[in-house]
């Protein structure tokens, strides 16, 4: 009740239009869309909305912000079109409008300047918005314009704000406004206090964009308060690029350890494996169209329900590899090279045949889009996703190899396939198994893969060279070797990035493996014993 | 043994050579046309559109009857992404297959390529894809954009509508980048823009780890002045960019990102939802409302079955470029090579966003500049337009190693000619 | 291996292949240049070009079999070495443009114009001479394989091991080339030759001149090959190949074998790419990618490694089929060549040549060692812990 009473306190006070314009006065503008001359007419109509002050343009304008505002081409009604259902401009309402042909209507053409003109629009009418999002919204829209004339308001909107994520967020709004307001410089450098203590890149933004413009006193504050945040933020940039390489050696573990069970453990050459990986990123591209046709609210889920069939696909498909080719050639490992690079031609030829030769889109779940903010780290969902499923799929593999029968089995057969076969373990079973297991690895990887890059016909051939050089690096055999060969590459480049580029960054990784081989030759992890000559 | 060896190798050669000259042999009744687009390796995503393109449009040509009373025959080959097979196939279209014209090529490196093979056997190639300038060649007809046809239009839109101050050119690490960043950080100084509000950033081919390169960009853009990205990523290594920029809440609003390599084609590859407001500047979008353009894309998806099937820029170049020979070839009255070049500029045909393109003396053609916002459906919502046609310009006037060259095949019969010393250079 | 002093000097067998490649290659030339065109007999410039790219690719095959089919060292990286041969000659061929490029710069290359450098960087001084390009074609890629091979084999890298790193070396080169910083034109590589050694390139008597000279140096390579393997040396090598730890035991140093074979190779790979860069008019960063040279190692495979002539019937083949199957079925080329590398390792493990030969010692009977004798037939055994 008392927000209400101060919304129309605040109403009255801030503006000459009578509060809660009702639908016949709203009604005439919003229809003005429709006829609206250009970017330029459609702005005139946003202004006249805005000078309103009534809340209830809301709707209108976060629709045409959208894109979904559009005016029937008959008689130039507005209505807010979305998911095939046409509402009213400003109650959102369903409307009857005896018509589903799309062609029917007209949208209400928008661009960016028109859209920061929304917001800032919007955000002096929703800091009284019963909804804790919208009133966020407007905070941080007015702390990033710095607009001066919201501070009467917002010094009201604090002083009832129960919410304290919202109040903070008013206060930082109201700390940037008072710096492009007219008050005198003692009030100005506590709001600079204020916002260099968020630390942040928005803070440092807002700050470097009043250093020009003030003088004396306040200038050298907030030359200090740059430099302040500037070193804290040069320190958090080792944390950040400790993140990065974190993530990017998830990537290169993912895509590995399928090779790190059938080079590293069978000693087949596979240059097949990175088609391994795309038919496991194809697999999830087919559940996703399928899940959008037929059952678009399980579309969170598709990433879960890919991964059973990704590891499927690639595990049957490295099973007849096994069973039709490379039992062939054991014994010749440098002959499987030759096979596997012939199937890997026929895979991609295959794939591209089936799907065409374009980049198929995958989406991302809303659980693996977007950010958060960890200290001055800001962590994508994707990235951190997609490192969590890298140790859960290290941790199940070492598991399976450890302390299962099958992985004893496994293991009994690549260190001493005679006498193996001796203690009864059907040795040609195991090797079609294990196979079918980094197969299977490599197209669940394709899942997580899926998500973050490409998904063509030639997704593999981008992985292949990475993961051989990861095996080679952390040394043939063991799994320690491909974990953390594939966590210090990829830390080691990015750290080299900042300094000499993506490119030369790698140049120079690749030069340290040559030489570290050197140094070592079978890998970070090397086997020992007799195993090593063969 | 080794006279069983001497049958196989003579074999094996008398069957290559046969194999060869059997190609030569063909029939003559038939006027050919060459295409040379990838369809295997690296750039099969983006040329096998265009060999499709051809097709139809060829079909549809023999369907009015075809040229000069004969019907026209597509010869397809796949260079497969290799750049010397490029030039491999291109001699073998002209001379083995007897094309009496080729369309093809994407990359520079490609086009380059096959140049020498072209002026060697004096054959026409029509190159439809945007690309750095800095070329006029006798044999090739450049249907793309040249720089000045779409980078120096979507910089000044920036300036002007969104009042950027402060620029990241960032591109992958090849010619067509290089080319166009120069020319853009020449403008930009230009119009008052300071050194320290440009960032150029190379990236290799393929960038798939753009976790650093973004994070930079954020943080360029965090100087209190209005940033804009300006993208000459190529191809593959988009998907992961826009993904990356799209997570770490880099939104169109804050830093707008315009680039000039991602069209319908490439978007139909990524989730755009969270893309909505990000630019392109190209000379056609599949959005534009011309009635040319509606049948153009009712016909493209008949004749692939397939409704959803997305138009882009450089197919429009071939729907160009393609009837601009066929109105050549009618009005020289042969394929000779040296007639159809003679005939080619001054045609004008309509392209797909409602107006003429006319075929100038460079070799280039002129065309709209459109910028666009992407929306959430995959396609560009046009934001701004140039008024007139900007005809197509072969040496930038903002490179001092070119601004005096000038290209003319008509009056001066030569592509680079230097206005300052009255000479054709290197001839 | 039963013995060291038997064989000496190459075998009537390789003498044939190379009497045959010398006749092949003159008349495939006097039909290219003596016979009109509409003569039956005329071997078009299209085919001349065609196969005197197919001789360099040959050249390489046979400089890699050399090391592996008769030193059991799988280079992942010989096109590496090629392509650097093929840069030396490419810079040379640059520097002949002179004033002829786009702007008109008589000293540097069109892209150095356009990439603002205002000297020549020092790594191309003296590329104007044929004679120093043609000895850095060989002195570049010998000089690397030198030094890489000190390093490898040396630490007794060997196996998969070495094969990845020269896998991971000719990917770093790749990615370094591609730089436009580099000063080798970028992506774009060096291209739009004009003349080689006075001569314009384009004319049909300088491309069946450099198509002979191809055919001459395949010839020498073969006869080098046969040479080195049939030698005492060659018998260290094979021997090196098959058994690296006894043959170390028995107080030779194998290191130093390959290290000789390798560098060697590299420089044969060298020519080859020097050779390649003018007939097909350009060189980029491309052939360094690693895809490239696993093609050479599959080239070697089919012909059979381990023999002479194999290799070059390889390149010829694939090659030959691949040029065939792009033009004819263009849609389907790649299930066809996947399908070839797959039933070669299946069917033909030993290669054309290899297979052939054992199909006619199984019916003369005549005893292996005898050929192992010659040292072209002698593939390893399979590994003793091995699947059967």
């Amino acid at each position: 009740m008392t927000r209400i009473l101060a919304l129309i306190g605040l109403l009255f006070a801030l503006i000459t239009t009578p509060a809660f314009a009702d639908r016949a006065t709203l009604g005439p503008i919003i229809s003005e869309f429709a006829t609206a001359k250009g970017f330029k007419g459609v702005e005139v109509v946003i202004d006249k909305l805005a000078a309103t002050g009534d809340p209830e343009v809301g709707n209108a304008l976060r629709a045409l912000s959208a894109g979904n505002l559009r005016f029937r081409r008959s008689d130039g009604a507005v209505f807010i079109v979305t998911s095939g259902q046409a509402l009213d401009p400003i109650t959102r309402e369903t409307v009857d409008v005896g018509t589903d042909d799309p062609e029917k209507f007209k949208k209400v053409r928008v661009k960016n300047s028109i859209r920061r003109k929304i917001s800032a629009a919007l955000s002096g009418l929703t800091l009284m918005s019963p909804s804790i999002d919208r009133r966020l919204r407007a905070a941080s829209t007015i702390f990033e314009t710095a607009d001066a004339s919201a501070l009467e308001a917002l010094e009201v909107a604090i002083k009832d704000e129960q919410n304290q994520d919202v109040k903070a967020a008013f206060e930082d709004a109201r700390a940037s406004a008072t710096l492009a307001s007219g008050r005198d410089d003692a009030d100005k450098i506590t709001a600079v206090k204020h916002i260099a203590a968020r630390g942040d890149r928005e803070a440092l933004s807002l700050l470097s964009r009043f250093e020009g413009q003030s003088e004396g006193e306040l200038k050298s504050a907030i030359a200090n308060e740059i430099a302040k945040i500037e070193s804290s933020l040069a320190i958090w940039a080792n944390a950040q690029n400790i993140w990065y390489g974190i993530s990017l050696g998830s990537v290169l573990l993912l895509a590995a350890i399928g090779l790190a069970i059938t080079f590293g453990v069978m000693g087949v050459i596979n240059m097949a494996h990175g088609e391994m990986v795309m038919l496991g990123a194809y697999t999830t591209f087919a559940v996703q169209e399928f899940i959008r046709a037929t059952a678009p609210e399980l579309f969170g889920w598709s990433l879960a329900i890919a991964l059973p069939l990704a590891f499927l696909v690639s595990g049957t498909v490295g099973l007849i590899m096994e069973r039709g080719l490379i039992r062939f050639l054991y014994g010749r490992p440098l002959e499987t090279l030759l096979a596997t690079w012939g199937v890997s031609l026929i895979l991609q030829q295959t794939v591209r045949s089936i799907f065409g030769p374009t980049n198929r889109e995958v989406g991302n779940p809303d659980w693996m889009s977007g950010a958060f903010e960890l200290g001055q780290l800001s962590i994508t969902w994707n990235r951190l996703w997609i490192f969590v499923f890298a140790m859960a799929v290290f941790a199940a593999l070492f598991f399976i190899i450890n302390r299962t029968s099958f992985g004893l089995d496994m293991r009994a057969v690549t260190q001493n396939r005679r006498m193996a076969g001796a203690m009864g373990i059907r040795t040609s079973w195991v090797d079609a198994m294990t196979f079918a297991l980094g197969s299977g690895i490599a197209g669940i990887a394709g899942v997580a893969l899926s998500q973050i890059g490409n998904v063509s016909p030639n997704l593999g051939q981008s992985y292949i060279i990475d993961s051989f050089l990861v095996v080679v690096f952390g040394g043939v055999g063991n799994l320690w070797g491909t974990l953390v060969g594939a966590m210090s590459l990829g830390i080691i480049n990015k750290f080299l990035e900042p300094y000499a580029g993506a490119v030369l960054g790698k140049v120079i990784v690749l030069i340290a493996i040559i030489l570290f081989i050197q140094k070592r030759p079978r890998g970070l992890f090397a086997l020992k014993g007799r195993a090593v000559e063969s | 043994m080794n006279r069983r060896k001497f049958l196989v190798s003579a074999a094996a050669a008398s069957m290559l050579m046969t194999s060869v000259s059997h190609i030569a042999l063909a029939a003559d009744e038939t006027i050919k046309v060459g295409i040379l687009h990838s369809l295997s390796g690296t750039m099969a995503i983006s040329e096998t559109t265009l060999k499709d393109v051809m097709l139809m449009l060829i079909e549809q040509q023999n369907a009015k009857g075809g040229l000069l009373g004969k019907k026209l025959e597509a010869v397809v080959v796949d260079p497969a992404s290799d750049w010397p097979l490029f030039a491999e196939k291109a001699r073998e279209l002209i001379s083995a297959s007897g094309s009496s014209v080729v369309f093809g090529c994407w990359t520079s490196v490609s086009r380059k390529s096959v140049l020498p093979v072209f002026k060697e056997l004096n054959s026409i190639l029509f190159y439809p894809v945007q690309y750095e300038g800095e070329e006029s060649e006798r044999n090739v007809f450049y249907t793309g954009a040249s720089p000045n046809q779409q980078a120096i239009p979507a910089v000044d839109y920036l300036l002007e509508e969104e009042g950027v101050e402060r620029w990241v050119l960032a591109g992958t690490d090849y010619v067509y980048p290089r080319t166009t960043n120069k020319i853009l950080e020449a403008y930009l100084k230009s119009k008052g823009v300071a050194a320290e509000d440009i960032m150029i950033n190379y990236t290799p081919f393929g960038h798939s780890d753009w976790q650093t390169i973004v994070s930079d960009i954020k943080g360029f853009g965090s100087a209190g002045k209005k940033t804009a990205v300006v993208s000459t990523v190529n191809g593959d290594a988009n998907v992961p960019f826009y993904k990356e920029l799209g997570n770490q809440g880099v939104k169109a609003s804050d830093i707008p990102v315009v680039a000039f390599s991602v069209g319908e084609e490439e978007l139909a590859g990524f989730d755009t939802a969270p893309l909505v407001g990000h630019l392109a500047a190209w000379n056609y979008f599949q959005s534009v409302e011309a009635p040319e353009n509606a049948e153009f894309i009712a016909k493209w998806r008949e004749f692939t079955k397939n409704p959803e099937r997305v138009t882009n820029d450089p197919m429009e170049a071939h729907y160009i470029g393609f009837n601009m020979w066929v109105k050549a070839v009618e009005a020289a009255g042969t394929t000779d090579s040296d007639a159809v070049i003679a005939a080619l500029p001054g045609i004008t045909v309509p392209n797909l966003t409602g107006g003429m393109s006319t075929m100038l003396a460079n070799h280039h053609i002129t065309k709209p500049v459109l910028i666009g916002e992407i929306q959430a459906d995959g396609q560009f919502e046009v934001v701004s337009q140039t008024d007139d046609l900007v005809p197509g310009d072969a040496w930038s006037d903002y490179l001092p190693e070119s601004a005096p060259l000038k290209s003319d095949w008509v009056e001066l019969n030569c592509g680079n000619y230097n206005t300052e010393t009255k000479a054709c250079v290197g001839s | 291996m039963t013995s060291f002093n038997t064989a000496t000097g190459p075998g009537r067998g390789t003498w044939i292949s190379v009497a045959t490649i010398t006749l092949l290659a003159i008349a495939i030339a006097i039909a290219n240049l003596g016979f009109p065109p509409d003569s039956a007999l005329h071997v078009p410039d299209y085919a001349v070009a065609l196969l005197g790219k197919f001789l360099c690719y040959a050249m390489l095959a046979v400089s890699l079999n050399l090391v592996w089919g008769y030193c059991g060292i799988l280079s992942l990286g010989h096109s590496a070495f090629f392509a650097l041969g093929g840069y030396a000659m490419g810079m040379y061929l640059m520097r002949q443009i002179g004033t002829r490029g786009v702007y008109g710069n008589p000293v540097l290359p069109d892209f150095m114009v356009f990439l603002n450098y205002k000297e020549l960087p020092w790594f191309w001084y003296g590329f104007d001479q044929f004679w120093f390009a043609a000895l850095m074609a060989m002195f570049v890629p010998g000089l690397l394989a030198f030094v890489f091979g000190w390093l490898a084999f040396r630490s007794r890298v060997s196996g998969v091991y070495l094969s990845i790193i020269t896998q991971a070396m000719t990917y770093a080169l790749l990615l370094a080339f591609f730089r436009n910083d580099m000063g080798f034109g970028g992506n774009n590589g060096l291209t739009d030759f004009k003349d080689i050694l006075g001569f314009d390139i384009q004319t049909r008597e300088t491309r069946a001149a450099l198509f002979a000279t191809s055919a001459i140096f395949l010839c020498l390579f073969l006869v080098i090959t046969a040479l080195v393997t049939r030698s005492r040396f060659g018998k260290l090598m094979i021997a090196t190949r098959d058994a690296e730890s006894r043959t170390r035991f028995l107080g030779y140093r194998p290191e130093k074998v390959k290290l000789f074979v390798w560098t060697l190779s590299a420089v044969m790979a060298g020519i080859a790419g020097a050779l390649y860069v003018p007939q097909v008019g350009i060189i980029n960063p491309g052939e360094f990618a690693p895809a490239n040279s696993i093609e050479v190692v599959i080239w070697t495979a089919v012909g059979g490694r381990g023999t002479i002539i194999g290799p070059v019937i390889g390149a010829f083949l694939v090659n030959g089929g691949k040029s065939w199957f792009t033009g004819l079925f263009p849609e389907v080329w790649l299930f066809v060549l996947g399908a070839l590398f797959v039933l070669t390792t299946l069917f033909l493990p030993k290669g054309v040549i290899g297979t052939l030969r054992e199909g006619w010692i199984a019916k003369r009977g005549i005893r292996t060692s005898k050929h192992l004798e010659d040292g072209e037939l002698a593939l390893p055994k399979p590994q003793p812990q091995a699947a059967e």
